[in-house]
């Protein structure tokens, strides 16, 4: 076990207890019962509501998120589960208020109507592109498949991710 | 401006990540409140024990039907006295008749805790056999009324005598499931009754706020105007979201009972079984056919599955059924007999194109019977069928959502020529006639379809302007994510000439305007966009009025543009719109003669809708060993009358024909014998993905503008939609070479599979062959 | 939605994770990914008081060639299976399979030892492991046993594990180079669906997802490839001494039909790898 999570009491619940959270960057400190799940402790322990709660089964990809880097559904990961770990929310991912490319792609290629699922798809799309999946239509296709839109503008999505990957590639 | 692809002014929050949907918003010391929703499809309701979750820490009480003293909810739309025994109670007092009825309400001082105690409420149920099917003769209801809450009859002409005298007569049974809307942000509501006040805030609201605080202000017994509804962000409608739910009602009585804030938030189990299903109609219908095809008479008899209760939408969908029915096609004699059935199932509501998705697909596979019984391809019954451009306006002598059904405008075959040349159809139909030669199982389908749009009586906006020179667009109707605020603002900055930057529209709140209907049935953009044209033209001329006094000119001279007003060429001139409001104080405003502030009002009213129209086409394929069906490419062509916003527009048409892909191949809700509903979460209703979602090409055309509004703009919300199964059915019965295989939407595997091996029967030549 | 109260206990070893389940017994369950677990219990449908959670034994994943057999820790995510360049190599069955799970953000989580012991017959890893003649040890208070994939799975979400028994790794013989050909078919209504049938095929050993309450060889398949059928031929077996369910996915009629079509689909690939 890493000397971090070791050193964390290894014992909790089933009432709230302390928990202490790295959330972009930041750590923080929270009182949780172990079943409270990523997705709640974000939304509704830490204020932190851009991830979003579709269907809570793990099926739609709302609530995506990134810990260590990679993109997990929050909502089948135990907040306490992720103590010792580096959790990114769509919160996180615009540094000092200038937009991340992908934020801006999705204005420019009209790639959401009600904007529910967006950071899901956003938080997905970006860490696609650092997986090296979106080289073509068909890889983007599949390894999206995790993101559901119900207004559909996956279209859109596709454009916005190609134009960010060609501008990526273009430099 | 109008007419430009002007990006969404409305994206950054969502962006963020700081959007503001019902889950989202929070207030100190709120309550948390959980439903206790009946397990068992139909039963008498013996007894509610909530000693259990009493006694849990946290919870604050626990409620059932004989704490409340409310009555059902009531009707927003087309209702029929005959209905009111159906409707739905806030809480189930004697029967139960659904999975997931609302029977108690826990409070408690956090979510966790209130599903906690929820599970402890014990309910005492004699469960009886349920009703399932709405072709089963009517069964009791109560006392005094049965299961067929509502027998709709309508027609015109002598449909006797067309079927006497016709040379063909065709008919078929067709059937479309039960599916529906299902927004990706389930619902949620937060109410605050302010005890000392008396005013009570109800955030989460959508759609049609204003009506929806009528329907509660009247349930609590308080005057509307201490009633403030709330529209945030709305994660989608689709029909579903923000009418008036009993949860609605719930939270509004929880909180002037605690005298505190009091918030529920639908999980997505709860979503499937407690919000508006719809769809679930089947249809007998004829045609009368003359030997050269064409349509003397259609004669229809649905059956529609309406679930427990009638709910805000009363008769909508069964009467825009009926009337829309007919569509793009003559049809000099019609009857209709609809029955509205009550089952146990959950109730049904609107999705978007109501009515007109079943009706369509019913319509269309009769076209295609008929083509397929006189040996014509289909798309020269349409043509020799269709309503002509001469014949426009054309009147149907029937009456859709209170509205004299009069089509206002459109030249259907110019779309199809049109469609065929730039989809280049004829190529495609060579490309895929190719294919099958080869052995794929691939072949397009084509439907027609005239939607309706921009239903009144009316839309109120109003614009003022600050002393900065910032606008307030202010309008009561809705916004769940069509680009609604975009549409309005390009309206707005054209006719005044400003930057798009400058405005601000705030909608869905009760209290900043005194009249609005709402955002359903694609009116929009019809109804609040020509106020906001009307209102912005009198804003205009206040400007000017105004400005003429400041200039010491004549009106007459003077042009509003970039943001100023200015002396017909003399550049120099300029005042600006923030000059001129801060120039309209009250008392300098009267001795101008003129009302104080740079604020005017527009209403656009009407007693007719629009008919906007179109054509899909589905191409597929069908894997023939698993009887799967891939859609490789839907085009969509509609006439919109004008393209406000031709991106968006495009949004709209492409997330319609997705939604109408998922009805025709994979949405649905099912239940096992005993009633008990299977399709409960996202692993069992199944959305379409982007794995299932083919390429859509869309053609949008502006060839028969309305004459009922100044824009002539027609609704763009649901053409995607509205004849998509049709097209899909017909495209599966090409690629199978199976005139007329698909009666039954959506179209599962395994039905697809028997229809393959049916042609294969077909096609084989000795008989008992294997 | 949201589970019933559970204390959470973090095993940092595998002997810490044993040592934890002697101490709760029946009423603990070992979380992995958890992608399995959550669902079940969000509906209560599963209500454990004790759940041991197994992020941190690092010590579980990892995948390395051993003597003839591949060993895969059972904490390996489907993500590392999927890109380990060695399973490509030398198991592309089961470096396919693993990819063919869910969706990319359940892959990053999902454990394959998490998805066997679960043991859901419409899951893609168990029929691929027994399609690939695996081993699967156990750890238990009483050291460590080995159990053939044949016997592991005893029904829906029962397993031969004992209570206090922890899968610890699978060890999979390396195909012999006669039997390289591999296929994997699954029938879905969306993409990321659980299968409504799939099959799961190493050379000449077929196995079928969701075609019974477990994980299933199709013998009748096989013992017909014995006999030098074609594999239209042998696939005519593909439902023989199945019990396919009857659910809203498919009839059980349907399920033998989609059975006999992919069976002979992967036969017909196997062949051409």
């Amino acid at each position: 076990m890493d000397g971090e999570i070791a050193a964390l009491p290894a014992e909790r619940g089933p009432s709230a207890q302390a928990v202490t959270l790295t959330i972009n960057g930041e750590p923080r400190p929270l009182r949780i019962e172990p079943r409270v799940s990523l997705l709640d402790a974000l939304r509704e322990h830490l204020g932190l509501t851009g991830s979003k709660k579709g269907c809570d089964q793990g099926t739609c990809g709302a609530c995506t998120v990134w810990v260590d880097g990679r993109r997990a559904l929050a909502c089948l990961t135990l907040a306490v589960t992720c103590e010792g770990h580096e959790v990114t929310t769509i919160e996180g991912l615009s540094a000092g208020g200038e937009l991340h490319p992908m934020q801006a792609a999705f204005i420019d290629k009209d790639a959401f109507q009600c904007g529910y699922c967006t950071p899901g798809q956003i938080m997905s799309a970006v860490a696609l592109l650092d997986e090296g999946h979106a080289a073509d239509d068909g890889q983007i296709r599949e390894w999206m498949s995790g993101n559901i839109c119900r207004c559909a503008a996956y279209p859109n999505i596709r454009a916005a991710i190609r134009a960010v990957r060609d501008a990526a590639g273009g430099e | 401006m109008i007419g430009k692809p002007l990006r969404r002014v409305e994206d950054l929050p969502l962006l963020l990540g700081t959007g503001r949907f019902a889950a989202d918003i929070s207030l100190p010391g709120q309550a948390h409140l959980r439903v206790v929703r009946s397990p068992v499809p139909h039963g008498m309701l013996r007894g509610v024990d909530g000693r259990k979750a009493l006694s849990m820490p946290g919870v604050i009480g626990v409620w059932s039907a004989a704490d409340l003293d409310l009555g059902p909810i009531g009707f927003r739309m087309v209702a029929f006295p005959g209905m009111l025994p159906y409707r739905q109670p806030v809480l189930a007092a004697e029967r139960v008749r659904y999975v997931g009825e609302p029977v108690a309400i826990v409070l408690a001082d956090d979510p966790y805790r209130a599903e906690d105690a929820a599970d402890l409420v014990e309910l005492d149920i004699e469960s009886l056999p349920p009703v399932l099917d709405q072709l089963q003769e009517p069964a009791q209801f109560d006392d005094q009324n049965d299961t067929e809450a509502l027998l709709h009859e309508d027609g015109y002409g002598d449909v006797g005598a067309a079927f006497a005298a016709a040379p063909h007569v065709v008919e078929l049974t067709v059937t479309v499931g039960r599916h529906t809307g299902v927004p990706l942000e389930c619902r949620g509501a937060l109410a605050d009754y302010r005890p000392g006040a008396g005013t009570l805030d109800f955030y989460g609201a959508a759609k049609v706020p204003h009506q929806n605080r009528l329907l509660l202000a009247g349930l609590l017994g308080l005057p509307p105007q201490l009633v403030v509804l709330r529209e945030a962000h709305v994660g989608g409608g689709f029909g579903v979201r923000g009418e008036v739910y009993p949860e609605d009602v719930l939270v509004c009585w929880a909180s002037r009972l605690l005298g505190r804030p009091v918030k529920w938030i639908e999980d997505r189990n709860e979503h499937l079984l407690a919000a508006n299903h719809s769809r679930d109609q089947v249809h007998r219908i004829r045609a009368a056919v003359l030997a050269d095809g064409y349509i003397t008479a259609i004669d229809d008899e649905f059956w529609l599955d309406q679930g427990a209760y009638v709910r805000t939408h009363a008769a909508a969908v069964p009467t825009l059924t009926a009337s829309m029915l007919p569509g793009p096609y003559q049809i000099p004699a019609y009857r209709v007999r609809g029955h509205v059935r009550l089952t146990n199932k959950t109730p049904a509501g609107t999705y978007r194109a109501p009515g007109r998705y079943e009706g369509t697909f019913a319509r269309e596979r009769l076209i295609d019977a008929v083509a397929s019984s006189l040996g014509k391809p289909a798309m020269e019954i349409r043509l020799s069928n269709f309503i002509s451009p001469d014949q426009m306006p054309y009147a149907r002598p029937m009456s859709a959502l209170g509205t004299d059904l009069e089509y206002d405008s459109g030249d259907y075959a110019l779309l199809v020529g049109k469609a065929q040349a730039r989809f280049g159809l004829a190529e495609l139909e060579h490309g895929l006639a190719a294919r099958r030669a080869l052995g794929e199982a691939v072949g397009m389908g084509c439907a027609f379809f005239v939607e309706k749009s921009g239903l009144g009586p009316y839309e109120a906006v109003r614009i003022s302007v600050d002393q900065s020179g910032h606008i307030d667009i202010i309008t009561g109707a809705g916004s769940m994510g069509q680009g609604f605020e975009t549409v309005i603002t390009q309206i707005c900055a054209q006719e005044l000439g400003v930057r798009p930057e400058t405005i601000r529209v705030l909608h869905g709140q009760t209290d900043q305007i005194e009249h609005a209907m709402g955002a359903f049935a694609s009116r929009l953009t019809v109804m609040a966009g020509s106020a906001t044209l009307i209102a912005a033209q009198a804003l205009r001329e206040k400007a000017l009025a105004a400005a003429a006094r400041m200039l010491e000119a004549s009106p007459r001279d003077l042009e509003l543009s970039d943001g100023a007003v200015r002396v017909a060429g003399d550049p120099d001139t300029g005042i600006s719109l923030a000059q001129i409001s801060e120039a309209l104080r009250p008392d300098q405003a009267a001795r101008w003669g003129l009302e104080p502030s740079l604020t005017a009002d527009g209403w656009h009213t009407t007693d007719h809708m629009c008919y906007p129209y179109g054509l899909h086409i589905a191409v597929v394929r069908v894997d023939a060993g698993t009887g799967q069906v891939i859609a490789e490419r839907l085009l969509v062509a509609y006439d919109v009358g004008r393209a406000v916003n031709p991106m968006l527009v495009e949004g709209q048409i492409v997330g319609g024909a997705a939604q109408g892909l998922g009805g025709a191949l994979l949405e649905e809700f099912r239940y096992d014998d005993a009633g008990h509903p299977q399709c409960t979460t996202f692993m069992d209703y199944l959305l379409p993905t982007r794995a299932e979602m083919p390429p859509v090409d869309v053609l949008i055309t502006e060839d028969a503008p309305s004459p009922r509004n100044p824009l002539g703009v027609k609704g763009a919300g649901e053409g995607g939609t509205t004849a998509m199964g049709a097209a899909i059915a017909a495209a599966i019965d090409a690629a199978l070479g199976v005139p007329l295989g698909v009666k039954e939407l959506p179209v599962h595997p395994e039905a697809a599979l028997r229809l393959a091996k049916a042609a294969r029967r077909e096609s084989t030549s000795e008989p008992g062959g294997a | 939605m949201i589970p019933a109260p559970f204390s959470y206990r973090r095993a940092g070893s595998v002997a810490e994770a044993l040592d934890l389940c002697t101490e709760y017994g029946e009423d603990a369950k070992f979380l992995a990914g958890g992608h399995s677990l959550l669902p079940l219990m969000k509906l209560r449908l599963a209500m454990p008081e004790v759940l041991i959670d197994l992020g941190p034994v690092r010590e579980l994943s990892y995948v390395r060639e051993e003597d003839g057999h591949i060993a895969i820790g059972a904490l390996t995510r489907h993500h590392d299976l999927e890109h380990s360049e060695m399973l490509a190599r030398v198991l592309p069955l089961l470096a396919h399979a693993a990819g063919q799970v869910g969706d990319p953000q359940v892959r990053h989580r999902g454990t394959i030892g998490g998805s066997l012991a679960h043991s859901d017959p419409a899951s893609d890893l168990p029929a691929t492991v027994l399609a690939l003649d695996a081993t699967l040890v156990a750890r238990g208070p009483a050291g460590s046993r080995e159990i053939a994939a044949a016997d592991f799975f005893q029904g829906l979400f029962e397993t031969e594990l004992e209570p206090d028994e922890l899968l610890t790794e699978i060890r999979v013989p390396v195909p012999a180079a006669g039997a390289a050909g591999w296929s994997f078919q699954k029938f879905t209504k969306r993409a990321i669906d659980w299968a409504i049938v799939g099959v799961a095929v190493q050379g000449s050993a077929v196995a079928l997802v969701n075609m019974a309450g477990t994980p299933v060889r199709a013998a009748g398949v096989e013992a017909a490839l014995a006999g030098g059928a074609t594999p239209a031929e042998a696939a005519a077996h593909a439902a023989e001494g199945t019990s396919p369910a009857d659910d809203i996915n498919a009839s059980p009629a349907y399920r033998e039909h989609l059975a006999r079509v992919l069976v002979e689909r992967a036969l017909l690939e196997a062949q051409s790898v």
